[in-house]
This record gives C-alpha cells, structure tokens and sequence, in this order.
C-alpha cells in the first residue's frame, strides 16, 4: 500500500465575479514509503495548492471539490477534526517556503518545541523535553546551546532548519516541503537539501519536495512529477525525465536551464505564455505552447499513458530508440 | 581584436552608516564594497555572482549615481560618472540604463506601455509626431512583444512577467543606451521565460554592440549569457576572468563553494560542500576596521596568515585572476 | 477603447457593491436637494411666518416651523448649500497641505523629512479642538468660510502622515527609480508617477476630512462661535437650543439638521469604504467568501442527502 495516494484530485477557487477557477485538475499520483517525489512547475501550475490541499490545510476560498487523498489508506477529506490533527505532525510533517517565519517571534525555541510534545502527548516533563528538543537540533545541524534563543538571534538558514527539526520531531512518516530553500542562498541551500536526505536515509521517511527550481529537483529527488496549469502532465524518475521526457512540456523545462560545467549551446525555453486559468482551452491545457501540438487531436483531453517507471497525459509524445509506449 | 572599454570601476570603497536612531550614539559602519575594479569592454556582457549581501546590487546603484562612492571612482569613456554636471551627464544617462530585478513594479501601474516608450523618446531623441507611433511599435518588435499595437496599448497588471520584462528591455531600447547594468533581471522570472530574455539579451549584444554588466547569482546563467565573470564575496572581489575558465577550473576556495553548491542535474558523483562545517553559512558583513580575507572563518584551507590582510591580485593566467593567499 | 471598458468597469462595480450604490445615491440626493433647494421647497429659509411659531409639521412645513416662524425645511436645504461648501472648502485646504507636505517628506527624505516629521508629530499633539476654538475666540464670531479655513488649517497633519508614508513607500519602488535614471525632472515625477498612484488615498483623505469639518463646523456654531445671520446646518441646531426647543419637545427643528449630517456622514463613509476596497484587494475578498459560501452550503447538502440515502 502506498503512503499517499492521490485520485483525482480537484481543487477550485471561487473568484470576484461569481465563479470558480479550477486550479487543480484531476491530479493523481502516490508516493511510497522511503520515496523521495519531487512536484515541479511554474506559478500558477497549482503545486502550493496541492501541497496545502494534503493536509487539508487550505483556506477560503479554495474547495476540495472532488477526489480523494488517502494517508496509509485513510482518507483524510473524511476525517474528523481531531483524527486530521493527529495525523499532522505525526504521520505528516510540512515544511513551508517562508517557514522561517512562521516561528513565533516571542517565544523562545526551546517552548516552541516543548509545546508540540504537550500537545501531542508525548511528554509534559520539560526536562525531557528539552532533551529530545537538543537531540533534534543537533540532528539538523544546530549547536544545543541555541535552544534558549529567540527566532531573531538566529539567521534565516538556521531558522528554516529549527523547522525542518520541527517538522521531524514526532518521526512522522512523510515530509512535505513546499519551496523550503527558495529564500535561501544556494550555499545555505544545498546545505539544508543535504541534511535533510541524509535524514531520509536514516529515519527513512518519504518527501514530497516542491518547487519550481527543477534542475535542483532533478539532483537530488528519486522521481519527478511535472504539472501545468493544473494539471498533472508527466510523472516519471529524474533520470528519465532528464534524458528523455515524453511530454513536450517537460522537453521544454529540460531545454530551459542553461548546464553548469557541460557544453554551452543556444537554448529554446518554451515559447509563450503561462496559461491564464480563466480561458483554458478545449482540450489538452500546453497546445497553445507546443512544438507537438497536432491540431484537432489536441483538442481532446489527453488520457493517461504508462511506461515503465511512470505515466504521462500527452497525444503526440516524444519518441526515442529504445522505449516502447504502452497506452491504457 | 582590440575591443574599447566603455566603463570602468577603480578601487571603488562603498561604506554606509547604519543609523542607530539615537543622534547622540555613533553607529557602525557597513563596507558594503571593498576595492572593486574592472572593466566592461564595448559589447561584452561581465557576470558578478555572488550570494546575499555580497554588494553585487550596489555596483549597479552606484553606476546609475544612486550613491556616489567612498572612495575611488566609476568611469564612463574616461570621465568620472560622479562629477558629470549638465550635457555630460545628459549623454551619460542617454549612454547607461538600468534593468530591475522585479518586473512587477519597474513599470508604473497606471500607465501603458506605449508611455514608457514615449518618455525616453520625448527626452533623448527629436521624433516627430507622425514617426513616433511607429518608432515605438519597432522597439516593441525588436523585443518580441507582438502584435506591437495590441501589447503597447496595455497596462502592465495585463502583461505577464517575463512580458513585462521584455517591454523593459524595450524602453532601454528607446534610450539607446550602450551600457546596461542589469540587476538579476530573470530571477524573478518563470523558468521557461528566463531563456526567452536572456536570448533578447544576448541579441542586443551581439547585434547592437551593447555592454551588459550582468548581475545574478545564478551561475549556470552567467555562464551562458556572459563573457567575463567576477565572483564576489562580503564585497571583496575573490576571483574574476573568463567565465569558462572561472567556472570549469575554479581557483579560488569560495568560487569551489559557489560551484559545488549550484544545482547541476548532470552531475555524477554526490557533492560534498567545501566548507568548514557549523560555522554561520550567512556572507559576514564587512566593515572599515575588519582586516584580512573575509572568507577564512568558512574556508577549508585557511591558514593563519589569512587573517593579516586581503591578498593582492594574482594572474593565474591572461584570462584568469585571483586573489587567494595559495597563489 | 479605454473610455468604454471605464464605463463597463464602473456600472459592473456598482452592481456588485450595494454599499456603495447606496452611499452614492445618498450623496446625490443630499446634493440635488441642497444645490436645487427651490426645486424643493416654495419657502425661503428667512421668512418668518406670522402665527406659525413653533409649530409642528405639517403639509404647509414639511418639517414644520422654528420659533420665529421660519420653515424648517427651507431652511435645512438652503443650509445644507453653506454647510456642504465649507466642509468642501476646508477638504480642499486641508488635502492641498496635507498632500503638499506629505509628498514632500516622503520623496525627499533625509532632513527634509526629519524636520517636516517634527512638525506633523507636534501639530497632532495639541488637540485640534482647541487650536479652533483658541482661533475663533481670537476672531470673534466668524463667517462660514473662514471657519472652513480655519479648519482646513488645523486638519491637515493626520493626513499628511498617512500620505508620507505612501509617498516614501511608492518613491522606493522600481518604476520611480527608473524615471530618475532616466533624468526625469523630480517635479515631474512627483506629479506624474507618485501622486497618480495615490489617488485612492488621497480621495479618501478627501472625504474624511469634509465629513470631519462639517461637525466640526457644527460644533463651533452650536457652542456659540458661528455668524449668527447666517443659515447652516450647525446655527440652525444652535438656534433650537437657545430657543428652548430641546426643553419644550420641539423634536422637528432638531430632525432637519441632525438628519441632513447623520446622512451625509454615512453616505461619505459608505464611497470611502468603497474607495478602500479598490486599494486594497483583500476586502475584495468579501464577495468572493459570498460566492465561497453558497459553494460551501451546496456541498453540505448534496453530502446530507446521500448520507440520508
């Protein structure tokens, strides 16, 4: 059994005249236990919708209008108050992209902790707490002593890890970041992604990792999932994505970071705008933008296709040498 | 082939008091420069890289006379930008522009964008009315924003960024300026846009001959818009030179950092980050009485001599300088 | 094109917003009444009707008489013309300062601002009541348009804070910066990239104001500083007290005035909170919860009713 499935996933936003904007469309993909999954895309693509939507975490004026979302087989849009808050934090933790500052500011770190552990039971002994807080912190990569400062003693790369160190304090068995490091430097950065894989290897839960820098995200995630203006469009491993995308969207992405150290050639990027979810098209979402675009056919929805380490939604795939595609 | 330098930087200090609020206790000082020089040579585009508080954005405010230097002095073809007066400096903003990091407020919202054309126009060039549409509808279609008639009669909050950044790059057009300092331009920019501006970019310079000094902290695109790099750190300048060179044979142990640091998908074996470990990973802020190498407290080949004073230049080679005490 | 979509935009926000439909309705109707009194009422507000002393109202005096025989009503609409002109007058002193000193502290900053800062902090120190009443002590009775001045003079520092800090937010942004390195001239810019872009603020400083010197006005002719000969809203309260209205149950020579301000207050309120609601985007956010919430209720019983199943 997977650790999250997502099955047609639709979220909508009511907006100023009267109607909704479908930000969300039909997203489904699971996640196993240990799997590192990155969600890629552009603003607007609905990924933070999607990162908030898992533990029902969204506000007015965002609906979860169909679909479901199951945590180790329990769907959580029918959970009680009570359940939900039992499996945030501790099946589920969630790290945010200004998460820095989301700590408290008058409060000193060391409460901070002491107050997920008295209020999810798992010790009101504050001696205790103190040293599980201490063996978090130094987890992530922090001196103990720090515990007694307030979040403005310390800097934004340290505050972003007191979170991550919050995030993991109940063992919970999925983290989701949703542009944890975007704020950051790139040294700070790499430095936080690092600490927070080798904690995957050794405690062994599994990440949801979403942000819009996809060339970090073909480094260090196992799989890829790519959306586009809500929808899902391909889902596959780093590598594959990498080498050989089948959906000319994630072609497009893969052809708009220039390399680092490899051959420097003229790129294309994606020509273009980011579609406006108010006129979506009849029909597959990229059309507008796309090099494959078969007029006419393209104005159906895409269905799903699966190959072997994933699936895509596309009619006019890319075609390599070796692959063969089987279509459901 | 000998290429004519357009602008130049010598041993420029910036410092800025930092208020404490209280007329009556003295604040600290912040270097926010610390002996910078170089040289922007005619259609070339010279990368600065570096992390948060590095100074890069101040080389540009102090190339646009936002502040005027501490000491030494930016030129402009041989003439000291801060003490152009009247025509001189009339020709020196005509010459140098400007491109902001956030496309979302370089264009004033209650204005379209055929205004932003007009202005340059009506101050720098005598067009007369019954060319000025058309000259306009050209810059926009030299940057690519088509229909020109349809996109100039919109408000900015209608356009999307990387439009809004194009439609930018348009009104310097419009100056006809040579030299254009650019301040991360596509960092706020979706990724699939940021090429499209870094191409038009690189159009102006290669077929209008314009300067770029490009500012981001992007390396993998200062490798592919510019020729040069320099790589700042706390304000000092640690290495600089041809930007394959800089970043495929790195010299200098920051610049290493920099590199392992950067996202590379094609990279094969783990990175292991050459830093010395639980030291504060935020850039120090420099200050007047602070002397010696501004990285050592991070750096994993420190020695104690590091801490005397800045090391001077070392040319590695004609394409690359570095100013490292192992060298 | 643009004049079209304006119009289309305008209608459209209305509809949506009976708050402000109804303010403005209320504003127009006031002003129709007050500009237009003749087409009212076939009274003037000074003849005295012999034998008609205090009476209550009736279809000859719609809101009957005062002591001296003269028509409520009339009077209130005639009133109404000097009221409104000095809450006007003393909008437009006190947003011209207001506006002039603002901008200047915001966009200069640096002494500029240190010192125009000093001087907005002591002016709100002391209490503008009294700095009225110290000036008109000093003036005697005075004529309506010298205490819209007056007025004018002394409400300008709460506003010119307000429109500092925009002011200084706005000069820091990109498209300001640009316009000086294009060379701009600062006036120009001032004029033509900061003060657009502050209308919202500036309009709603506006309404503020006026609705604060119309009682304000009507304080200082109620106490007794007003021009005794003159007919406003404010002497027309005065009058009812020194006459004995409140005492002898004279209710409709207080209803006149009192009505004509409570509603024109309220209809300036409800244009401003409409004025914030184009600045600021999360009061928006009111119309979009309507939409929300029926989703929301909809959803509840379509799951009622296949639990119910």
């Amino acid at each position: 059994m997977a650790l999250l499935e997502v099955k047609n996933l639709c979220v909508d936003y009511a907006t100023i005249d009267g109607g909704f904007v479908r930000a969300v469309d039909n997203v489904s993909f699971s996640i196993k236990s240990g799997e590192s999954l990155g969600l890629a895309g552009e603003s607007g693509c609905g990924k933070s919708t999607i990162a908030y939507s898992l533990l029902k975490l969204h506000r007015p004026p965002a609906i979860i209008s169909s679909g479901s979302i199951l945590i180790q087989g329990k769907n959580i849009l029918e959970l009680s108050a009570r359940e939900l808050e039992k499996l945030r934090w501790e099946e589920v933790g969630i790290v945010f992209q200004s998460a820095m500052n989301c700590l408290n500011p008058v409060v000193k770190i060391e409460k901070q902790f002491y107050e997920i552990f008295k209020y999810h039971n798992v010790t009101t002994n504050k001696k205790k707490a103190k040293t599980l807080s201490e063996e978090l912190l130094r987890m992530v990569g922090i001196p103990a002593d720090r515990l007694i400062d307030y979040p403005h003693q310390l800097s934004g790369g340290m505050r972003q890890r007191v979170v991550i160190a919050m995030a993991l304090a109940l063992k919970p068995k999925l983290l989701i970041l949703d542009e944890p490091t975007t704020a950051l430097d790139t040294v700070v950065q790499r430095e936080i992604l690092e600490k927070i894989f080798e904690l995957k290897e050794k405690l062994g839960f599994a990440i949801l990792f979403i942000t819009h820098d996809i060339s970090l995200m073909m480094e260090v995630c196992d799989n890829i999932a790519i959306m586009y203006a809500g929808k899902l469009v391909e889902k596959n491993t780093a590598k594959n994505i990498l080498y050989e995308p089948m959906h000319p969207y994630s072609d497009g992405l893969k052809k708009s970071f220039p390399s680092l150290t490899g051959e420097i050639k003229k790129m294309v990027g994606i020509p273009g705008n980011p579609l406006d979810l108010r006129n979506i098209p009849k029909g597959c979402r990229f059309q507008e933008r796309c090099f494959n675009a078969i007029k006419g056919k393209c104005d159906e929805e895409p269905v799903i296709s699966s190959v072997d380490d994933g699936f895509f939604y596309c009619h006019n795939p890319l075609k390599y040498n070796k692959r063969g595609v089987n279509s459901e | 082939m000998n290429k004519k330098i357009i602008f130049s930087a010598k041993n420029v200090v910036m410092d800025f008091a930092i208020g404490t609020g209280n007329p009556l206790r003295k604040g600290k000082t912040l270097r926010a420069l610390n002996d910078i020089s170089f040289d922007l040579y005619e259609g070339e585009s010279l990368a600065v890289v570096g992390e948060s508080g590095c100074g890069k954005s101040t080389i540009c405010k102090l190339a646009m006379r936002f502040y005027k230097p501490t000491s030494g002095k930016m030129t402009f073809a041989g003439e000291d930008i801060h003490k152009l007066r009247g025509k001189n400096l009339k020709n020196y903003r005509l010459k140098s522009q400007m491109v902001f990091q956030d496309p979302f407020s370089s264009l004033n919202p209650i204005k379209n964008i055929y205004y932003h054309l007009k202005r340059p126009l009506a101050l720098y060039h005598d067009i007369p009315r019954s060319k000025l549409r058309q000259t306009m509808n050209d810059y926009l279609e030299m940057v690519g924003l088509t229909p020109p008639e349809e996109v100039g009669n919109k408000f900015p909050h209608e356009l999307s960024g990387g439009q809004k950044q194009r439609a930018y790059l348009a009104r310097i057009l419009a100056v006809g300026a040579d030299v254009i300092f650019a301040d991360e331009p596509t960092s706020m920019l979706d990724v699939s846009v940021r090429i499209g501006v870094l191409n038009l970019m690189t159009q102006m310079k290669e077929d209008m001959n314009k300067s770029f000094l490009y500012i981001t902290h992007d390396i993998a695109t200062a490798r592919y818009f510019s020729d040069r790099i320099i790589v700042l750190y706390a304000g000092h300048m640690v290495e600089w030179g041809d930007v394959h060179e800089v970043i495929l044979h790195p010299k200098h142990p920051y610049t290493k950092l920099l590199i392992a640091a950067a996202p590379d998908p094609e990279r094969k074996e783990k990175v292991e980050l050459p830093v010395v470990k639980d030291v504060d990973s935020e850039v120090t802020a420099w200050s007047p009485d602070k002397k010696g190498c501004p990285f050592r407290n991070r750096c994993p080949v420190a020695k104690p001599e590091c801490a005397e004073a800045f090391p001077e230049a070392k040319k590695i080679s004609d394409k690359q300088f570095v100013r490292c005490i192992h060298y | 094109m643009n004049k079209e979509s304006f119009l289309f935009q305008a209608i459209r926000f209305l509809k949506n917003s009976p708050r402000t439909t109804f303010g403005i309705i209320l504003i127009l109707i006031i002003l129709s009444m007050t500009l237009g009194a003749n087409f009212f009422t076939v009274h003037d507000p000074l003849t005295r009707y012999d034998g008609e002393w205090h009476s209550p109202p009736s279809t000859e005096h719609i809101l009957g008489t005062t002591r001296l025989g003269r028509d409520v009503f009339a009077q209130t609409l005639y009133g109404g013309r000097v009221s409104l002109m000095v809450g006007v007058l003393a909008g437009c002193i006190s947003v011209g300062i207001s506006l002039i000193i603002g901008i200047t502290a915001g966009y200069f900053g640096g002494v500029i601002d240190g010192v125009i800062n000093t001087v907005i902090n002591i002016m709100l120190v002391i209490p503008s009541i009294v700095l009225l009443l110290v000036i008109a002590s000093m003036l005697g009775g005075i004529s309506p348009p010298t205490i819209g001045l007056i007025i004018g003079l002394t409400s300008w520092p709460g506003s010119a804070r307000v429109l500092r800090s925009q002011a200084m937010s706005i000069r820091n942004r990109e498209f300001v910066l640009s316009a000086e390195i294009l060379g701009e001239k600062k006036l120009r810019i001032i004029l033509v990239e900061i003060l657009p872009n502050m209308l919202s603020l500036i309009t709603s400083g506006f309404v503020g104001t006026v609705i604060h010197a119309i009682l304000a006005m009507t304080f200082l002719e109620f106490i007794g500083f007003g021009d005794s000969l003159s007919v406003t809203w404010g002497m027309m309260l005065s009058n009812a007290q020194k006459t004995g209205a409140l005492n002898s149950g004279i209710w409709w020579e207080l209803l006149g005035p009192s009505l004509a301000i409570i509603l024109f207050g309220a209809g300036m309120t409800l244009i401003n909170f409409s004025i914030d609601e184009i600045s600021n985007p999360k009061l928006k956010a009111q119309r979009i919860m309507s939409t929300y919430n029926k989703m929301m209720k909809k959803k509840e019983k379509q799951r009622l009713m296949e639990s119910g199943k």
